[in-house]
């Protein structure tokens, strides 16, 4: 089979490209993989001798308490925040009333906003109501500013549902909250799957409430982990371990799930 | 999207509470809206007009001053050198960052749309950075621009005898004397942008690779029957259909980019002579660091003046073509 110098020269491009894009995983992963007198800065692109795993004992002793963190900060986060966005896209599409979307843009708005300008007032909230450096406090922040972004998704997957169907359950006598759970709610596993995943990736990787809203213990797994990397004593192959295991979860979804991933990637931008 | 046909005429019956009284439904449905209405309204409404007061206040100590200052914290920022330092590099790093992911993008997306064999890997490998934390990112780049080790290695085994030390380096081309600082572009900027297009590009091909797949091909068959080559095809059919994806790129780009913290916070921190600090870095050492909150606030707002800039006219853009299907 021969190859047309287009396609030949196609190809190429994007295996360079790949190259370019697997760079940092290839150093994260045998670097991890090195042993202390072998993690040294001239044999960076070396392969390690042979497969040690000490790093990743040090780096989960290390990061273990801060995953945990993480994972009590996502998980409910990303579940009320998806419930939330659902009821919330369901109203704004299917009972629109009169100036339902100037209200929506309105909390749109609240997606782009850079977070340092709501930062200083959200601390002395938290401060008042005892929820600043706890989990449940940045669960409280999560959930109150996914809202736009989950808004927007389920507002946009319910768009797709006919109008129709819920006619028919109008007539047959229900309201809006009955056509919401026996219509919608069934139908809304696909938006569930593309929100949830969205919301979880977005908590997991957050950086500035995470370093400003707790300290030490309290610390999710990010603000733990830019730690370990900013001390000068902790040892590279450490660091890769450590970056490893933090993104573990966040890529385990990518690769279970990539396809709603994308989907949520472009839902949250292709049509404001 | 059209609004739910509710019948005036009473073919189709109106609700009923269970009470027997008819409620309009549109009503429990702003209800049902409200909790989340009104944490929108205090949370960001309420509290960018918090920290707006604080801006205009004194309370540059860890003790609450409200005393008004004016415009005092903002003409401070802008007469000083690492405020005029960040707002330099934010404008480079926008830039660059958007123009690079824009070519790499479009150009991995005009190729995946050929349909070549191992489409699907390529771009799996192209867009999994987006699910990696801006963390993450910055601790392994900051390693491979290193200039002990990483890049430099090859650099070195080439035989290039000066390399360069990247985010460490704190030249500014062409530095340009310019109020306190020097204009042009910081070296130790492009290390960071490197790292931000490596995160972001494969989003961008995603958007253009949603674009691209959403024009029929009639319209590209129709301009190769008029005798179109590959390249006209490219540049004067299908880049005009793709400017709307473009302009959601810059939008979106662009806003995390005027807003970037974490990447720079990892990488490099503000550097040397604030080579790669940026505003969301300042105001978290200002406020969080020198308990200078209201100089953290000034800053804060100024941030979010430039992000409306960009992203007002794009929201209510898309609210009135909304309105108008």
């Amino acid at each position: 089979m021969s190859l047309k110098p287009g396609r030949l020269a196609s190809y190429l491009t994007l295996l360079l490209a790949a190259i370019f894009f697997l760079i940092p995983v290839y150093v994260m992963v045998i670097t991890s993989l090195k042993g202390l007198e072998e993690a040294t800065l001239d044999r960076m692109w070396e392969l390690p001798a042979s497969l040690r795993w000490e790093s990743y004992a040090v780096a989960w002793e290390k990061l273990s308490p801060h995953l945990m963190n993480s994972l009590y900060l996502a998980v409910p986060a990303t579940i009320f925040s998806a419930l939330l966005g659902s009821l919330n896209g369901y109203v704004l599409s299917k009972w629109r009333f009169k100036g339902a979307d100037s209200l929506f843009t309105l909390v749109l708005f609240g997606m782009f906003i850079p977070y340092q300008s709501i930062l200083i007032p959200l601390i002395q909230f938290l401060q008042k109501i005892q929820l600043y450096n706890t989990i449940p406090g940045l669960i409280l922040v999560h959930v109150i500013y996914g809202i736009p972004i989950t808004t927007l998704i389920f507002r946009n997957f319910y768009a797709g549902i006919p109008d129709e169907i819920l006619e028919a359950a109008k007539i047959d006598g229900n309201g809006i909250l009955g056509i919401y759970r026996r219509i919608i709610l069934p139908l809304s596993v696909p938006g569930f799957v593309v929100v949830g995943i969205w919301q979880f990736t977005q908590i997991w990787n957050e950086f500035l409430f995470a370093v400003t809203l707790t300290s030490s213990s309290q610390h999710p797994v990010m603000v733990a982990l830019q730690n370990l990397s900013g001390s000068q004593i902790v040892q590279w192959n450490i660091q890769m371990a450590g970056a490893l295991l933090a993104a573990l979860p966040t890529l385990l979804i990518y690769i279970l799930l990539g396809r709603f991933f994308i989907r949520g990637l472009l839902a949250g931008s292709l049509k404001g | 999207m059209k609004p739910i046909k509710r019948s005036r005429t009473g073919t189709v019956p109106e609700f009923h509470s269970q009470t027997g009284g008819r409620i309009d439904e549109k009503w429990v449905g702003f209800l049902l809206l409200l909790p989340s209405l009104a944490a929108v309204a205090v949370f960001v409404y309420g509290f960018i007009g918090w920290t707006g007061a604080v801006s205009f206040t004194r309370w540059n100590s860890l003790v609450p001053d409200w005393s008004w200052a004016g415009w005092e914290n903002y003409l401070r920022l802008f007469g000083n050198f690492r405020f005029q330092s960040d707002l330099r590099n934010t404008v480079v790093f926008t830039i660059l960052f958007i123009a690079v992911c824009m070519i790499l993008g479009l150009t991995l997306a005009v190729l995946l749309d050929r349909k070549l064999k191992g489409e699907h890997l390529f771009r799996n490998i192209f867009i999994f950075p987006m699910a990696l934390s801006f963390i993450v990112t910055g601790v392994v780049w900051q390693w491979i621009f290193n200039p002990s080790t990483g890049v430099n290695l090859f650099l070195g085994k080439m035989g290039v005898e000066d390399p360069p030390v990247w985010y460490v380096d704190t030249r500014i081309l062409p530095g340009v004397e310019w109020g306190e600082i020097q204009a042009g572009i910081p070296l130790a900027l492009i290390p960071v942008v490197i790292a931000a297009v490596w995160q972001l590009s494969g989003f961008t091909m995603a958007m253009y690779l949603a674009g691209l797949r959403g024009i029929p091909d009639e319209i590209r068959e129709a301009a190769r029957v008029d005798g179109a080559g590959e390249w006209q095809v490219l540049r004067q059919v299908i880049l005009p259909l793709l400017r709307p994806v473009t302009l959601s790129v810059i939008i979106i780009l662009g806003h995390i980019s005027l807003k970037i913290f974490d990447l720079v916070v990892a990488m490099t921190g503000p550097g040397a002579n604030f080579v790669t600090d940026v505003p969301g870095v300042y105001m978290f050492e200002a406020t969080f660091r020198g308990n200078h909150y209201a100089q953290g606030a000034a800053i804060a707002v100024i941030m979010l003046v430039m992000v409306s800039l960009l992203i007002i006219p794009y929201l209510v853009s898309n609210m009135r073509k909304e309105a108008d299907l």
